[in-house]
């Protein structure tokens, strides 16, 4: 006899229960429900002007919005920072701009958090991604796509693109005594970065591709230097100052045309300044000044929620109500003598708990699966109504969130439906599934965060991670840690976890089964 | 349905201290009602479970049509169980129940409806089992051991909790059954509930066989030849018989019990020495009185063993 009568035996007791089939839809219902109320206690925005009278000169203004600060995406959809400084010249056609950096330097504010940053309270200092180079792009609207080559505060020479793409050149710092000599050479889409330690023998760190490049780009000379969590972990800004000498611009129709501005540093911008930038030009020489970033957006510097960051209660309340659906599905069984029934129809036990494990763990994802499909648009459309900041997310990284929610509640019922054959009383066994399953989420809530890490990293909470996805980035030095909103895994990673404790109770259920009298 | 058997060899189980099955053996022959009986704890469920498969014995085993229950294919072709009426999810209704077993075996949906058919259960089926009463649970529980269509049945106290009525309706569809050729095993702590119906009884206690036979060899066992004479002149009558060589014992002023001799010869002389008598009687002993003979050394032993164990 195959499995297959088995499993619609299994799937036919469970569908035939109407208790069940309706705490699955209320649990899908729940589930969209909380994540509405979740994002619709999350409100963003600001107050601006004057203080209202009678209140402390540091009260916030009454005239009061929801928004959020401008995030521009970048070429392929995600969020970016584009902020630096930049000294530009045009360029149609083929070309080459050179320079040699001989000195980067930097500081670092060390203001109170209560009082804006300012140039008059900083420390010396130079953020190791601080960058100072030569940039090119068909336009300076933030999140356009470029390419550049860089001297950076503690990761040498380095080309980058399109705010992901990185080569690394010589390491090293700059000084006057180990100047960097820098070169861009643009022929038709494709850009190539050089760098030179003594202006004569030159190596090629990095190609680029931009496709559809316009005849006329803008070449020039940038600074940027991005917020530090080295002293704090709600990070703060720093400027770079770097001096440019021998700027050689090779190519059709230089005027010497050279025009210095601030790119994303407005008001608007989300991204974090220490103090507007400044530039100084004297014949071949530039000094220029930068607080920003070009690489990816990290949260929460752009104050980020994402598709999924709604989504953790109602999905923490949906697994209650299937850890109880899953767990009946067999301890009813023991209680009502049932199983006897059922193994002189199937002699073979490990094939019933298989057929309940794939009936239960299928309807959980399926319920999963739903409940998230739902729950995640209308959580962004609340969230976005309130002026939050919502992390773009590709439709592939929702199909993940969305298969994730189903595989949690999935591999939670099965591990559960395994509790319950091993334990064979409902109250029992419902009582050591939320324990081991909900429990952990709730108690990191409350922990410090070492534990709470642990918990994410340990315990069948990890399988929670399949709701992180906010962006990560090498090129960006900044803590993902979970006070951030990173969990400490990556969602396979964490649903793997789940998996064990799952195979881990299954396998003690098979073992028992076939050993126990029924 | 000639391999239709139940063949249970040596069984022995412990429970902790109490010794459940201690060589339980006997067979099941197709064809027949073979009744098993014994007091409550005598194993009689614990065997069942054991032919079942759900329980495992220490010792011995139990063959179900020339296999282990583990063995078989299709289970509920081979053999329909009613071993606990009262195991149903409340909430779901006897066609369901009944579905989800015939699912298990590659049935269609039709069977189903043939055995709630069988069993009368008719348009009760489609509401909940919760809300059954015990005796429609009896017949739930036969509709799904008849589900299979199968050459052994197997029934733990399928008289419990019946009304007269559907004692009478139990007790024909076991003769029937047995009639188309099955082997019908079924149990009972209650000997008088097999009279009539069970062609072959094994009597239990303490976990073993204490009698194995047909229901005519049992009765004519414990009523060996014992015959009770009605006479005016009971004093003549014994010293006539006594000539003849048997024992008599007087029960009363005209009453005489007589063993040695069957009722006929009894009667030829009598009337050969002209006493006079009124009756001839051959006393018949009842499956009850059977029963009682075999269990009471067990049934004994049981209060026995339970007394220690309160200490």
């Amino acid at each position: 006899m195959g499995f297959v009568p088995v499993f619609l035996s299994e799937w036919t007791k469970f569908r035939t229960v109407r208790g069940w089939v309706i705490s699955l839809v209320l649990a899908a219902v729940l589930c969209v429900a909380f994540t509405f109320v979740v994002a619709n206690g999350n409100n963003q925005g600001g107050c601006t002007g004057p203080p209202a009278p009678g209140s402390g000169p540091n009260s916030p203004g009454t005239n009061c919005y929801t928004g959020h600060p401008f995030v521009p995406n970048g070429p392929d959809g995600e969020a970016v920072a584009d902020s630096y400084e930049f000294v530009e010249h045009p360029l149609t056609g083929d070309g080459t701009l050179t320079a040699q950096v001989t000195s980067l330097t930097g500081l670092i504010s060390n203001g109170p958090a209560s009082v804006a940053p300012s140039l008059a309270h900083t420390q010396p200092g130079l953020a190791a991604w601080a960058k100072a180079g030569i940039l090119l792009t068909p336009n300076t609207t933030q999140g356009w796509q470029y390419a550049a080559i860089m001297a950076t505060g503690s990761h040498g020479v380095r080309f980058q693109y399109n705010y992901t793409h990185d080569q690394a050149g010589q390491p090293g710092v700059v000084s006057a005594g180990t100047p960097r000599w820098l070169r861009l050479t643009r022929t038709g889409d494709t850009i190539t970065g050089y760098e030179s330690t003594n202006g004569t023998i030159w190596r090629q760190i990095g190609i680029a591709h931009l496709a559809g490049l316009p005849p006329t780009v803008t070449i020039g000379l940038f600074v940027t230097s991005p917020v530090s969590f080295q002293s704090s972990s709600l990070g703060v800004p720093t400027q770079a100052t770097a001096a440019f000498d021998d700027i050689t611009l090779e190519g059709n129709a230089v005027s010497n045309n050279w025009q210095g501005r601030s790119i994303g540093t407005s008001s608007q911008d989300y991204y974090p300044t220490l103090a507007a930038g400044s530039y100084h030009r004297s014949g071949n020489a530039l000094v220029l000044s930068g607080s920003g970033d070009i690489a990816l957006a990290v949260n929460p510097l752009a104050g980020g929620d994402t598709a999924s960051s709604s989504l953790w209660f109602g999905l923490l309340v949906a697994m209650i109500l299937i850890i109880v659906v899953a767990t009946m599905f067999i301890t009813v069984e023991y209680r009502r003598g049932l199983i006897r029934t059922t193994f002189t129809a199937t002699p073979r036990r490990g094939s019933v708990l298989a057929a309940k494990a794939v009936v239960v763990g299928a309807i959980a994802f399926v319920t999963g699966v739903l409940a998230a499909a739902v729950a995640i648009p209308l959580g962004e459309h609340i969230l976005n109504t309130n002026g939050n900041y919502i992390f773009p997310s590709s439709a592939l990284t929702v199909a993940s969130i969305i298969a994730g929610s189903g595989a949690l509640l999935g591999l939670t019922a099965v591990a559960v439906l395994a509790l319950g054959t091993i334990l064979r009383t409902s109250a029992s066994a419902v009582t050591a599934g939320i324990v081991v399953f909900v429990f952990p989420y709730i108690v990191s809530t409350f922990s410090s965060a070492a534990v709470g890490t642990w918990l994410f990293r340990l315990s069948p909470a990890a399988g929670f991670s399949v709701l992180g996805v906010l962006p990560r980035s090498a090129l960006v030095s900044y803590p993902g840690t979970m006070a951030n909103g990173y969990y400490p895994l990556t969602p396979w990673a964490g649903l793997l976890v789940l998996c064990a404790y799952a195979a881990l109770s299954l396998g003690i259920a098979f073992f028992v089964l076939r050993r126990r009298d029924a | 349905m000639s391999n239709a058997t139940i063949e249970v060899e040596g069984l022995r189980k412990r429970f902790g201290p109490a010794q459940a099955l201690d060589g339980m053996t006997f067979t099941v022959m197709p064809g027949r009602v073979t009744g098993f009986v014994g007091p409550n704890g005598a194993g009689k469920s614990t065997t069942i479970r054991v032919i079942l498969g759900l329980d495992a014995p220490d010792e011995g085993r139990a063959l179900v049509c020339g296999q282990t229950y583990q063995h078989i294919r299709h289970p509920l072709s081979q053999v329909g169980a009613l071993v606990d009426a009262a195991a149903l999810q409340p909430s779901r209704s006897a066609r369901n129940h009944l579905l989800w077993m015939a699912r298990s075996q590659g049935m269609p949906a039709s069977r189903v409806d043939a055995v709630i058919e069988l069993v009368g259960l008719g348009s009760a089926a489609r509401r909940k089992a919760g809300g059954y009463s015990l005796g429609m649970r009896q017949r739930l529980g036969i509709a799904a051991a008849m589900l299979g269509d199968p050459p052994v049945i197997i029934m733990d106290e399928p008289f419990n909790g019946m009304d007269p009525e559907g004692i009478i309706w139990m007790r024909k569809l076991l003769r029937s059954l047995s009639a188309e050729g099955r082997a019908i095993l079924v149990s009972s702590h209650l000997m008088s509930e097999l009279q009539d119906i069970a062609d072959q009884v094994v009597v239990i206690g303490r976990g073993r066989v204490l009698a194995d036979a047909s229901v005519d060899e049992l009765i004519a066992r414990a009523s060996g030849d014992e015959v009770v004479v009605r006479t005016p002149t009971p004093a003549e009558a014994a010293r006539a018989l006594q000539r003849a060589g048997t024992t008599v014992e007087i029960i009363d002023a005209n009453t005489l019990s007589v063993s040695g001799l069957p009722a006929q010869r009894v009667v030829e002389i009598l009337g050969q020495t002209h006493v006079p008598f009124s009756e001839v009687t051959a006393k018949r002993a009842t499956l009850e009185d059977v029963y009682l003979k075999l269990t009471s050394g067990e049934v004994e032993f049981r209060a026995d063993q339970e007394r220690e164990a309160r200490r």
